[in-house]
């Protein structure tokens, strides 16, 4: 370029607000709580008010502690000339983008408002040929196992005696289960209200890949251990004594990658618990280098038994991919006694936007194929199949059953029930809640007693929705529900997608 | 071909009756060979936990022929395994305690997630030897194969060592959370370690004996000269090394070099937190 062509200044890109905080400076008292309680600055306290500085993201917590009811965040209107293909988003990502030449990291689920395939699909009910069942009166069984199932039933002295040569089946009383959420992606106070919740409720929760604290091995009869790529905190006692170990081969919201930690997060305890240097980016290897195949599967599956001297189910986690039918598949013949399948939606403490919002299988999808391929293939009867990832009410928990899984697995739902508002900002490790972070300061605020307690009557009360549906249905244990398709309907726009999951398009009937 | 032996359910301690094991003075010699077939993995492992159940300190195996998982868990501090033969892949897996002595060639995942213990080998190591390794040390006499050391993680004092006599092919140490690799390169010219090496590593060190090339190391890593706390480690990993093996071990350091992480955070400029 001429040096007598002149240059612009250096501009800075700074995007525009996503979230205003806004407030009612007739009512504020200025307390300043809103202010000592945004991790994210967003609030200060100038001229003798309260004022926004920038950077809300919309996490409620000054709504929430303020006594004046004074405060509500606004989402800021567009501030980008109106295209119908550019969106404000994409064009964010690309100034985010110029200025860093980073990748672009966030946490939660997918957040793309793709409709769910859940919401095109509509349940049955009983009326005349079958009666319904009044579950408030009457059993309505939700009892749940999970493990390796025997094939068959064994009748002994006119008793049904359920076999359990393999490995033990791990008894909960509803179909559902905590994802795995690991020590250091959610704060101790967090961790330990799900494990309080799965114990009172009689499920199991995940351990995540963080490894156990050693104050958690009470709640171990109702742990899923897990074993992942990075193999952080894997010793024996987090082997012994657990209720079920999982090998994590991929996680919904980033298939192929592995665990990934920010350093903001390694604090002295998660640097013991995952023997990892204070303040480093915990990074999962992507593969498990031991596991290059299914045979190689096979072979840490046999390890873990043998470990575990068969006392454990052992099952394997993969995120839905567009193979998941055939990969369940050799899932079971590797000898996993369960399968968790991870749809696309599913939640992460921090994923690459480009693979949490572009890569991987709705669950919906997910559940179907594997049930299918399975049932094909005569292996479904043996094993459990689990499913989670984007379960946002009972009505998907029910769903996800009839569509094939045995037991859904739900994260997200139990940290909104503690407190989360899904401002996905995880990967920060600035939860104002107390839930995603390492701080201090910020995990005094979350009472693990009170978020448990939340936690059980959100699932109980699902539970009891759950037994209102198959009473509706006519149905008396969860089992009966569990791949019954033909009792759901399609009335999306798209019947191919009716058609590749086995079930029936709205209107259509049995006979 | 042997009957299989499987703890099943709930009855994981074995009371099947069979006599297959014989203790005398706290020692159990488990022989493979005069046996037709191979034998399975899980029965002799059944045994193994048997031995260890009835308070063996010392177990000798004979014949070993690939049997997977040998001393997976095993936890008994003063247990002493000798395994003459070959033993197969997973050997050793989250040890924690015991010593471990091969006098053969080992295959893949040796010491696989080790919590502590030691596993001697004298022989070749193949891949991924001392996978995730959390504590204790692996000594290997002769060759390691691929991506051997990788994830290997230390706190405080617990602080896992591998050793390898001969060499170590490519991924050596790769995403290093902790701990000590030692190549020495012991019979062999040219550079003992392969490519990337010490990819991604943000904890622990590597010790070479011989040529590494700035070409050779994986992202995250660097080379450096051993300062005086260095060569005193590999000072005394030397002479573990000596008295196992009991082989001639280099005086002289000047040949080493230390492979470390650039920073605990290699990746931190990699992501952009924007909030779109």
């Amino acid at each position: 370029m001429s040096e007598t062509v002149k240059q612009g200044k250096r501009l800075d890109h700074r995007l525009p607000e996503k979230f205003m905080p806004t407030i009612d400076y007739e009512l504020c008292r200025v307390c300043k709580r809103c202010v000592n309680d945004c991790s994210y600055q967003a609030l200060e306290f100038r001229e003798s008010r309260v004022v926004p500085s920038g950077g809300c993201v919309a996490c409620g917590r000054c709504i929430a502690v303020c006594p004046a009811n004074c405060i509500e965040i606004r989402p800021v209107p567009p501030q980008f000339a109106p295209h119908g293909n550019w969106s404000e988003r994409s064009r964010r990502a690309i100034l985010a983008q110029s200025s860093s030449g980073g990748v672009l990291l966030s946490s939660c689920g997918a957040d793309d408002e793709h409709p769910s395939i859940f919401d095109d699909l509509l349940l049955d009910a009983a009326q005349v040929t079958n009666p319904s069942i009044d579950p408030l009166r009457e059993p309505v069984e939700t009892v749940t196992y999970l493990g390796r199932r025997p094939g068959h039933l064994e009748v002994r002295d006119g008793k049904v005696i359920i076999r359990e040569d393999d490995t033990p089946l791990i008894r909960m009383d509803m179909p559902l289960m905590f994802g795995h959420i690991s020590l250091g992606s959610v704060s101790y106070n967090a961790q330990k209200a799900l494990f309080m919740a799965a114990k009172e409720l009689n499920i199991v929760a995940g351990s995540g890949e963080g490894g156990l604290h050693p104050d958690f091995y009470q709640y171990a009869d109702r742990i899923c251990s897990e074993v992942a790529s990075g193999r952080f905190g894997i010793k024996p006692e987090y082997l012994k004594g657990v209720a079920a170990v999982e090998i994590k081969i991929g996680q919904g919201a980033k298939p192929g990658h592995g665990g990934h930690l920010p350093g903001e997060k390694v604090t002295t305890m998660i640097s013991e618990t995952r023997m990892i240097p204070l303040g480093t980016d915990a990074l999962s290897p992507y593969p498990h280098h031991d596991i290059y195949s299914i045979e190689d599967l096979a072979q840490l599956i046999s390890l873990l038994k043998e470990s575990t001297e068969y006392r454990l189910p052992v099952g394997v986690k993969i995120a839905a991919v567009h193979n998941v039918g055939a990969i369940a598949s050799g899932l079971v013949r590797a000898g996993a006694d369960f399968l968790t399948v991870d749809g696309y939606k599913g939640g992460t403490g921090a994923a690459p936007r480009v693979i949490r919002d572009h890569a991987g299988l709705p669950i919906e999808v997910a559940i179907a194929a594997v049930d299918q391929r399975l049932t094909r293939e005569g292996l479904r009867n043996r094993v459990t199949v689990c499913a989670g990832g984007g379960i946002r009410s009972s009505a998907d928990m029910i769903k996800a059953l009839a569509l094939g899984a045995d037991v859904v697995m739900v994260s997200t739902a139990a940290m909104i029930a503690m407190g989360c508002r899904v401002c996905q900002q995880c990967h920060r490790g600035l939860c104002s809640w107390g839930i995603a972070t390492q701080r201090e300061d910020l995990c005094v605020r979350l009472n693990s007693e009170v978020a448990a307690d939340r936690i059980v009557r959100l699932f109980r009360a699902w539970n009891e929705e759950l037994r209102e549906v198959l009473g509706a249905m006519g149905i008396d244990a969860v089992e009966s529900l569990v791949a019954n398709r033909d009792r759901l309907r399609y009335r999306g726009p798209n019947p191919k997608i009716a058609e590749v999951m086995g079930v029936k398009h709205i209107g259509e009937g049995w006979g | 071909m042997n009957e299989v032996c499987k703890p099943r359910g709930h009855t994981y301690d074995c009371d099947c009756g069979k006599d297959c094991l014989s203790v005398a003075d706290g020692r159990a010699v488990i022989e493979l060979n005069g046996t037709p077939g191979v034998m399975h993995y899980t029965t002799l492992n059944c045994i193994i936990r048997k031995a260890m159940r009835q308070g063996c300190r010392s177990i000798e195996l004979r014949g070993v022929m690939g049997q997977r998982y040998i001393a997976s868990t095993a936890c008994s501090k003063d247990l002493y395994i000798a395994i003459h033969g070959t033993p197969g892949n997973d050997l050793g897996a989250f040890l924690n305690g015991p010593t471990i002595e091969v006098f053969g060639n080992a295959q893949d995942m040796t010491g696989n997630t080790m919590n502590s213990g030691r596993i001697v080998i004298h022989g070749n190591a193949w891949d991924v030897t001392g996978l995730a390794a959390r504590g204790g040390r692996i000594m290997v006499q002769g060759d390691t194969g691929y991506r051997v050391g990788i994830h290997m993680k230390e706190f405080g004092n617990v602080r896992p060592t591998l050793i390898v006599g001969g060499t170590a092919k490519d991924y050596l140490g790769e995403y290093m959370a902790g701990g000590t690799i030692l190549v020495l390169g012991l019979g062999h010219e040219g550079s003992p370690v392969g490519r990337s090496v010490g990819a991604g590593m943000h904890g622990g060190r590597i010790y070479v004996r011989g040529r590494v090339t700035p070409e050779q190391l994986g992202p995250g890593a660097s080379i450096s000269a051993l300062t005086e706390e260095d060569a005193a480690e590999v000072r005394s990993l030397l002479d573990d090394f000596h008295e196992t093996f009991k082989k001639d071990v280099p005086d002289d350091l000047s040949g080493f070099v230390k492979i470390a992480p650039s920073s605990s955070r290699p990746f931190s400029g990699y992501y952009d937190k924007t909030n779109i």
